[in-house]
């Protein structure tokens, strides 16, 4: 695989990623989604309890402490994409990393 | 379609969490297997980029919006193994924003990393099987597949309500209400992925898992001529 061009090619995707979460996620709908909707209309909205992080730094895709609504949103969006492109890539990499080790060992077991 | 704590009574939701840990548990050995070592960054950024896009709440019938879930997507992008951890990892950061309840997790993994994920897979792959082996066949089948995907994500909710819902709702007419609204939903899905696929397959094609199979092999025949011709 040309390596510089992958690289080249996850930085954009990334870029991408970025921009769409810290931008243009502050012209989303605010409407409720089609479960939140559905639960709405046939009256079982009410049995949703409290998130335990309800309150947390990031609760409802805001900053705790950024007022401006769409900044919040989006610098939400920017520390989420970066969280899960790196745990993302932490996990795989893990993975990959303990099968190379277990393929390793698998010789010596064979009968 | 993130379910919050207390839709879906304890015993389901540990029920589905069984089915959510074996299914990720599953794709984590099979994503082993067949991930080559340059494709985690790139599964990384899969995950990343469905977290983005799912913020984008785009809007269906009045008062009403949806979001892409991403199940097809990943799974075309990256094959259904790692497709199914990339959105299992979105759900799990997502709890940090108080989307998706925390109980009901093992629920959300199993609606949109499994039956998503594997339903789309199963619809994408047949779908490949009977149209031509072209790249429009891909960006085609990975839309319609997407679209399906949501409303199988959205049937897997209501078996959930099904079991063990809170609500006194009967089950037919939420039924009729989920499918409805996320038939909706999934033509948004469908085009959002297309779009995706479209872009990297036009980009760099032989990053799509689902277009494999239109990869030329076009280095072994032809090596040694055109290796003769570059020391002439």
């Amino acid at each position: 695989m040309r390596s510089s061009n992958l690289r080249r090619f996850l930085l954009g995707g990334l870029l991408v990623a970025i921009g769409l979460a810290l931008v243009v996620s502050g012209f989303a709908s605010p409407s409720p989604d089609g479960l939140e909707k559905v639960a709405t209309d046939k009256g079982f909205l009410e049995t949703a309890r409290d998130h335990l992080f309800a309150d947390g730094p990031l609760a409802d895709y805001a900053v705790k402490g950024v007022d401006n609504e769409r900044l919040s949103t989006g610098l939400s969006g920017l520390i989420g994409v970066l969280v899960t492109f790196g745990v993302g890539w932490a996990l795989f990499a893990l993975v990959r990393a303990l099968r190379s080790r277990g393929q390793d060992s698998d010789p010596s077991r064979a009968p | 379609m993130h379910i919050p704590d207390g839709f879906i009574n304890a015993p389901t939701s540990l029920a589905a969490g069984a089915v959510a840990a074996g299914g990720v548990g599953v794709s984590l050995r099979r994503a082993a297997q067949t991930l080559q070592e340059k494709q985690a960054p790139l599964a990384g950024l899969v995950a990343a980029y469905i977290f983005a896009v799912q913020m984008l709440n785009f809007p269906v019938a009045a008062g009403t919006s949806g979001h892409l879930l991403g199940g097809v997507l990943a799974a075309v992008l990256v094959g259904p193994w790692a497709g199914c951890i990339c959105v299992a990892v979105v759900l799990v950061v997502q709890s940090l924003y108080a989307d998706g309840g925390l109980t009901a997790l093992g629920l959300n993994i199993t609606n949109m990393a499994v039956v998503g994920v594997f339903g789309g897979w199963a619809i994408f792959w047949l779908l490949r099987r009977a149209l031509p082996a072209t790249k429009t066949s891909v960006v085609v089948s990975a839309g319609i597949a997407a679209g399906i995907s949501v409303v199988l994500a959205a049937g897997s909710f209501v078996v959930e309500y099904a079991i063990g819902g809170a609500g006194n709702a009967p089950v037919g007419t939420v039924f009729a209400a989920m499918v409805g609204v996320h038939t909706l939903i999934g033509i948004g899905e469908g085009i959002i992925t297309a779009l995706t696929v479209g872009v990297v397959l036009g980009v760099r094609p032989d990053l799509v898992y689902g277009a494999q199979d239109l990869q030329v092999p076009l280095v072994l025949g032809t090596e040694p001529e055109r290796a003769a011709g570059e020391v002439s």
